[in-house]
């Protein structure tokens, strides 16, 4: 529960330097509604050809935009903030302050930096997920309530995992700035449902970038359409990821020389 | 021009000299320039299987030769200058380029052609791979070819001319990144990005003729793919020149302007 009073604190002060530039309240959540309308009239466009995309109709689809436009949210919200804050303190060698603190350095680093405003799209994509539920007429059992509830949190683990190696890299590779658009770039690919893709494209969106656990598995899981083997994987690649990212953020910490030496 | 014949020659070989520095930065700003074409053609194609093979004319390997070259022309034709020239503003290095002879849009240019010369020994060995994994159903002719070469040369020029003019907004306000992101939502739908514009809604597909987007992007692919009759190609080449002087006239007019503000800011 650390994790929540530390995300509180530094919310707080994400509001309070936010505060200052008030008209950004309109400007973004007018950035925000424009991609999601956006998003939402390619569906339109699409669906005027058809009527189901590889067994997925428009709700199911609607349900997939929903979840892309919350996990977009929870990334750009607190995990790519403060990864970024992190690249740069290795590089300039200010990471030294984050060190001293009383706390768990990985779980500081991990949400120093809050960009208040994403929780836009966390609250639109949260909408658009009940829109398209609503509008499949199906109710959601608890269970499958249940399962994609742990889906999104195994979903958010793998990717904010996924995120820490890469920001972890800066220890030993210093020019890497751009490395960070990569998962951006591919996330894109998110807004679809995996199983459209060929395999290989398929298998790189699940394993090397792990898009597909993030948007599609969260998807399948509450529609009802989702196998247990998937589920059980989901979570275990969680945790599997997650071992990986902290044990290689000790061994970078360790490398680590701070600014002074 | 020979004085610019030369700098030209001196922007490629410093552009290059600099981009060869990050090579790996080269690499990842081309992944977003493939994946995005590519899952369009994925989602299309399936949506055209699921049908009678074909939606609109199009059967999954037009679709795939479709984005085949739709990436290739939206990766020679793009430009970067509307982020970079807000940051010129705010910090002030547009001072530096403005010392400068000749008008600063000539080092973009050069920069631009550079850095496309240099990463289509990337893009076009990707576009092979395409060929080969998609199987798209391409009807070159050696007509067809060289109009295509020729319109993609006007919409590069058009494309370059209106997003300089369109960045020159950083003159007058900082939230450029709004309009960036309208300007691109535009483009998205009226280009022929996320569909071929004769999958789009009739009235879109007019509003798509009104404006500049489907010059730059569908209209040179759709050439190259032998869609269109002579008179749509002849028709469709004079509005691109048409735009360009348009665009031309613009970026003067408001050059002109801007540079009056910026050195208010007292820069």
């Amino acid at each position: 529960m650390k994790l929540l009073r530390l995300l509180w604190l530094y919310f707080r002060l994400g509001i309070l330097s936010e505060m200052e530039y008030r008209i950004n309240f309109i400007i973004q959540l007018g950035q925000s509604l424009l991609s999601l309308g956006a998003a939402g009239a390619n569906l339109a466009i699409v669906f005027s050809h058809t009527s189901s995309l590889n067994g997925w109709d428009p709700p199911a689809l609607t349900v997939l935009l929903g979840i892309f436009f919350m996990m977009g949210g929870v990334i750009g919200f607190v995990i790519e903030p403060s990864l970024q804050r992190l690249m740069e303190d290795i590089r300039e060698g200010t990471l030294d302050f984050v060190l001293m603190k009383p706390e768990d350095s990985q779980l500081l680093v991990s949400v120093r930096q809050v960009r208040i405003w994403k929780l836009f799209d966390i609250g639109l994509g949260g909408a658009v997920i009940v829109t398209g539920l609503l509008w499949s007429g199906e109710g959601v059992s608890a269970v499958n309530f249940s399962v994609f509830a742990l889906t999104i949190l195994a979903g958010t683990v793998i990717v904010y995992s996924f995120w820490m190696l890469l920001a972890t890299l800066t220890f030993w590779f210093v020019k890497l700035e751009n490395i960070l658009v990569i998962f951006q770039f591919v996330y894109q690919a998110g807004r679809w449902p995996v199983t459209l893709y060929p395999a290989w494209l398929r298998i790189a969106l699940t394993v090397i970038v792990p898009v597909a656990f993030a948007t599609t598995v969260p998807a399948q899981a509450i529609t009802g359409g989702l196998e247990t083997e998937m589920l059980a994987g989901a979570i275990l690649f969680a945790v599997f990821l997650f071992g990986v990212a902290r044990m290689f953020w000790k061994i970078g910490v360790k490398r680590y020389s701070g600014a002074s030496s | 021009m020979r004085g610019l014949f030369d700098l030209y020659l001196a922007q490629f070989r410093t552009t290059i000299a600099v981009q060869l520095q990050y090579r790996a930065a080269l690499i990842i700003w081309l992944i977003e320039t493939i994946l995005e074409p590519l899952i369009y053609m994925i989602v299309w194609s399936t949506v055209a299987q699921a049908g009678e093979g074909s939606v609109a004319d199009y059967a999954p390997r037009d679709f795939a030769a479709y984005y085949i070259l739709f990436m290739l022309v939206n990766h020679i034709t793009f430009t970067w200058i509307m982020f970079e020239f807000e940051w010129r503003v705010r910090q002030g290095y547009l001072s530096g380029l403005l010392l400068r002879p000749v008008h600063p849009i000539h080092r973009d240019i050069a920069e631009n052609m550079t850095y496309k010369a240099l990463t289509l020994t990337v893009m076009l060995p990707t576009a092979l791979a395409l060929t080969w994994l998609f199987d798209p159903a391409f009807h070159f002719t050696r007509r067809t070819i060289s109009l295509f070469v020729v319109s993609v040369a006007l919409a590069f020029l058009m494309r370059f001319l209106l997003e300089w003019t369109l960045a020159l907004s950083a003159f007058w306000t900082t939230r450029t990144s709004a309009i960036n992101q309208m300007y691109y939502v535009v483009m998205m739908f009226l280009s022929g990005e996320i569909a071929p514009l004769a999958l789009l809604p009739g009235p879109m597909q007019q509003v798509a003729h009104l404006l500049p987007f489907r010059w730059m992007l569908g209209f040179p692919v759709e050439i190259g793919l032998n869609r269109l009759t002579a008179v749509e190609i002849q028709h469709g080449i004079l509005i691109q020149i048409g735009w360009i002087v348009l665009a031309t006239g613009l970026l003067r007019f408001f050059w002109k302007r801007g540079l009056r503000r910026y050195s208010a800011v007292g820069a």
